[in-house]
C-alpha cells in the first residue's frame, strides 16, 4: 500500500480502561490491544465483531475521543498521537533505524485536536440518545458551524444548515422542530447532517443503521454511499451485521476480544475467509432464503465470549476454537499477510484451510 | 387434518392514549395447527407483539380488545378473567421476551425462578420441582445445572440468560411457545446457538411456536408459515417458500429486496422502501402501505384492499392482485 494514499493509520493502538482496584489489585479492561491498520483515502473500511470486541472503542480512540493508552495515530501523514513506545516506520513499512542499526522510537506527543475535528467526524449508533432533546434540529446541525466559526453571518449560518438538511433528505421546515418529533431513520439523518456540517474528509460510522428498521436501513445505507461519491468521503464503518458491512465496504476487518483477527477485501473475506472465527461468524448469519438456509451448515461456536477483564493467554479465540492447540495457549499469533492484501492472525492456518 | 390450536378472527385492538386512539390491530385473522411454527414479521409498531400478547391477556393499559374472537386450545380468550389467564399462562402458553437482561428478576436465583413456575402449575413438591429445574437446564444446554440454579441472573451472560428464559417457558410443556424477538439482543454467534436450540426442542417436544421478529433471515430457516404485518394488518400470509420465492404484496417484495446479499461480488445498489413508517395515530385512509408504495393506484388511497387468495395457504391484501384476478376473469371484484 502506498503511504501517499493513506488517510488514517493506527499502529499498535491500545486502549485499556481502569476497572477498579488499587495498587497490586488494579484491574483493567483490555478493550483494544495492539491493533494496527490503515484506511486509504476514499475507501470504506468495515469493522465487524461481536459486542464487547472493541470495534466501537477503536473508532472512538482513533478520533481521540478516548486518549489511547499506547500506540500511534497518524492522520494524513501527520502524527496526532504517539506514546513513544513503538519504532517509527519508513514509508515502505520497514522499521526506521539510525546509522548504528538501532531502532528509532517515536517521540511522545499529542497534538491539539481542534483543527483535526473539522476533518474527522463521527455518526453515533443510537439516534435516540445522540441528539440533545432540548435543542432544535437547526441548532444541533448548527453547533459544529458555531464551534468552528464556519459562518460569518446569521444568514450564512441558516443557509448552511438548510442546505445540509436538504442534502440528507430533510427539508427546511424540519429545522425548527425537536428530535422527539422524528422517527429513527430521520433522526439518523440529522446525526449525519451534523457530522457533515464541518465538511469532513473522514467519518467514523458507529453502527449507524443497527437501531433502524430493515426498510429504513437500506435508505440510510444508500445515502452513505451517495454522500461518499459526491463528497469524496472516507469511512470507517462499524457494525455487527456482516451483510450490511459487506455491502458498503471495500475492505473488512474482523475483531475478536480487542484484537484484529483478519483483514481483507470484502468479497475475499466472505468467500475465502482464513480465520476460524471469521468462518463461524459468516456461517452464523441467518440467510433470508429458506432453501439455502435449510441446506446450509452452521459452524457453531461453543460457549460465550470470555471477559475482556481476564482474556485467555495466547490467542484470545482459543477457548472457542475447534482447531486450538497447545501453541495457541502459549503465544499470541502474529497478524501476518497470508496473500496480497489479506491478513490474518492464526497459528494453524494450514490446518484450518 | 390436524386440530386447530389457535384461531384468531377479525381482531381489532386499540390503545386509547391521551393523544387519541391508536389502532394497533385492524382485523387480524389467522389460525395455527398443532406443532406448527409461524413467523410474524414486521417493522416496529406493526402490531406483531401486540397480536401475540393479546392471546395471553397481556395487553398493556390503555390497550383494549375492541372486537374479534380468539380461540386457543379450547379457551375463548376474549371472555377470560384474570384468574383464568393466570392458570393458562406458563402452563398452556408461555413466552420468551426479547431482552433477557430485563425479563429475569435480578433479586431471585435462577433456581427460584424456574421452581416458581413448576410449583404454581403442578402438584410437584419442592424437591421434585428442584429435580425438574435441573432437568430443564440440561435440556436447554446449560452445563453444571446445580451450580447455575444457585446463581443470580447477573452472573450469567446474555446467551445463558436467554437459555434460562427458555427453560422457564418450557417448564410445564406448553402447547404454544411465543418467542418475541428472542435473539434480537444477542450476538450473531449466540443467536445461531439459540435458534439451533429452539429447533431441537421443537423436534423433541413437538410444541407450536410463534416466532416474532423483524429479521427475515431468522424466519427463513425456522418457520413453516409466515405472516407479514404492516400497520396492524396481516398484509400477506403464506408458507416460507411462497413468501420468499413468490411474494405478492409490494411491501413483502420491498422487504426482501432491501436485504443486502452476501454472496455477490459486485454490490448492487440496495432498493429501499421509500418514505417513513406509518403514524398509527393518523393512519392513511385506504391501504396503509399506499403512501410508500411505488405502484399505488387511486383506489389504494381510498379503500383497504380485500383478501386475495392465491393458493390454499397463501393470501395477500393488495388491489393490484384484485386487478390481476379481475382481468383473468376470476373471482375478483
Amino acid at each position: 500500500m502506498n503511504k501517499q494514499d493513506i488517510l488514517m493509520e493506527i499502529q499498535h493502538l491500545q486502549q485499556y480502561f481502569p476497572a477498579g482496584g488499587y495498587g497490586k489489585n488494579k484491574r483493567v479492561v483490555k478493550a483494544v490491544d495492539d491493533v494496527s491498520f490503515a484506511i486509504r483515502r476514499g475507501e470504506t473500511l468495515g469493522l465487524v465483531g461481536e459486542s464487547g470486541c472493541g470495534k466501537t472503542t477503536v473508532g472512538r480512540t482513533m478520533l481521540r475521543l478516548y486518549e489511547p493508552t499506547d500506540g500511534r495515530i497518524i492522520y494524513d501523514g501527520k502524527i496526532i498521537f504517539d506514546s513513544g513506545n513503538h519504532p517509527l516506520q519508513n514509508p515502505d513499512g520497514t522499521t526506521q533505524r539510525d546509522g548504528n542499526g538501532n531502532v528509532i522510537l517515536g517521540t511522545k506527543s499529542a497534538v491539539d485536536m481542534l483543527p483535526y475535528r473539522r476533518r474527522m467526524q463521527i455518526v453515533f449508533q443510537d439516534p435516540y440518545a445522540s441528539l440533545d432533546p432540548r435543542m432544535t434540529i437547526g441548532d444541533i446541525v448548527g453547533e459544529p458551524i458555531d464551534i468552528h466559526k464556519l459562518a460569518n453571518s446569521k444568514e450564512e449560518r441558516r443557509d448552511r444548515i438548510l442546505s445540509l438538511l436538504e442534502r440528507v433528505g430533510l427539508n427546511s421546515e424540519h429545522a425548527n422542530r425537536y428530535p422527539h418529533e422524528f422517527s429513527g431513520g430521520q433522526r439518523q439523518r440529522v446525526g449525519i447532517a451534523r457530522a457533515l456540517a464541518v465538511d469532513p474528509e473522514f467519518i467514523v460510522c458507529d453502527e449507524p443503521v443497527s437501531a433502524l428498521d430493515v426498510s429504513i436501513q437500506a435508505q440510510v445505507v444508500n445515502m452513505f454511499e451517495d454522500l461518499q461519491k459526491e463528497l469524496g468521503l472516507t469511512y470507517l464503518f462499524i457494525a455487527h451485521d456482516l451483510s450490511i458491512v459487506k455491502h458498503i465496504s471495500d475492505r473488512i476487518g474482523v475483531m475478536y476480544l480487542g484484537k484484529l483477527v483478519e483483514l481483507a477485501d470484502s468479497y475475499e473475506l466472505i468467500t475465502k475467509s482464513a480465520h476460524p472465527y471469521t468462518r463461524s461468524l459468516i456461517s452464523a448469519i441467518p440467510i433470508a432464503d429458506p432453501k439455502t438456509a435449510r441446506a446450509s451448515k452452521r459452524i457453531p461456536l461453543q460457549g460465550d465470549v470470555p471477559s475482556p477483564l481476564n482474556p485467555p493467554s495466547g490467542c484470545r479465540f482459543r477457548t472457542r476454537c475447534p482447531y486450538a492447540t497447545e501453541q495457541c495457549a502459549g503465544e499470541c499469533p502474529e497478524f501476518k499477510e497470508i496473500s496480497p492484501g489479506h491478513w490474518a492472525a492464526c497459528h494453524n492456518l494450514e490446518q484450518v484451510n | 387434518m390436524k386440530e386447530k390450536l389457535l384461531e384468531i378472527k377479525d381482531e381489532y385492538l386499540s390503545f386509547f392514549t391521551p393523544a387519541g386512539e391508536v389502532k394497533a390491530l385492524n382485523g387480524v385473522s389467522f389460525s395455527m395447527e398443532e406443532g406448527e411454527v409461524l413467523g410474524i414479521v414486521g417493522e416496529s409498531g406493526s402490531g406483531k407483539s401486540v397480536t401475540a400478547y393479546s392471546l395471553m391477556g397481556l395487553t398493556a393499559y390503555p390497550g383494549k380488545l375492541v372486537s374479534g374472537t380468539i380461540r386457543f386450545n379450547g379457551h375463548q380468550v376474549e371472555t377470560m378473567t384474570e384468574k383464568e389467564f393466570r392458570k393458562m399462562r406458563g402452563n398452556e402458553v408461555s413466552i420468551i421476551f426479547q431482552d433477557p437482561m430485563t425479563s429475569l428478576n435480578p433479586v431471585y436465583t435462577i433456581g427460584n425462578q424456574i421452581r416458581e413456575v413448576i410449583l404454581l402449575h403442578t402438584d410437584k413438591t419442592k424437591k421434585e420441582a428442584q429435580e425438574r429445574a435441573k432437568e430443564l437446564l440440561e435440556l436447554v444446554g446449560i452445563n453444571e445445572p446445580e451450580k447455575r440454579l444457585k446463581q443470580y441472573p447477573h452472573e450469567l451472560s446474555g446467551g445463558m440468560r436467554q437459555r434460562v428464559m427458555i427453560a422457564i417457558a418450557l417448564a410445564c410443556e406448553p402447547k404454544l411457545l411465543i418467542a418475541d424477538e428472542p435473539t434480537t439482543a444477542l450476538d450473531v454467534t449466540i443467536q445461531a446457538q439459540i435458534l439451533e436450540l429452539m429447533q431441537e426442542l421443537r423436534e423433541k417436544l413437538g410444541m407450536s411456536i410463534i416466532m416474532i421478529t423483524h429479521d427475515l433471515g431468522v424466519v427463513a430457516s425456522m418457520c413453516e408459515k409466515i405472516a407479514v404485518m404492516y400497520a396492524g394488518h396481516i398484509i400477506e400470509y403464506g408458507t416460507a417458500d411462497e413468501i420468499f420465492y413468490s411474494p405478492k404484496h409490494e411491501y413483502t417484495k420491498g422487504l426482501i429486496r432491501s436485504i443486502p446479499k452476501l454472496d455477490t461480488e459486485e454490490d448492487e445498489r440496495l432498493v429501499p422502501i421509500e418514505g417513513q413508517p406509518v403514524d398509527l395515530l393518523n393512519p392513511p385512509k385506504g391501504c396503509p402501505f399506499a403512501p410508500r408504495c411505488a405502484s399505488c393506484m387511486k383506489i389504494c388511497l381510498d379503500q383497504m384492499p380485500p383478501k386475495t387468495e392465491l393458493s390454499d395457504t397463501h393470501y395477500s391484501h393488495c388491489w393490484l392482485l384484485q386487478k390481476d384476478q379481475f382481468e383473468e376473469g376470476g373471482r375478483g371484484l
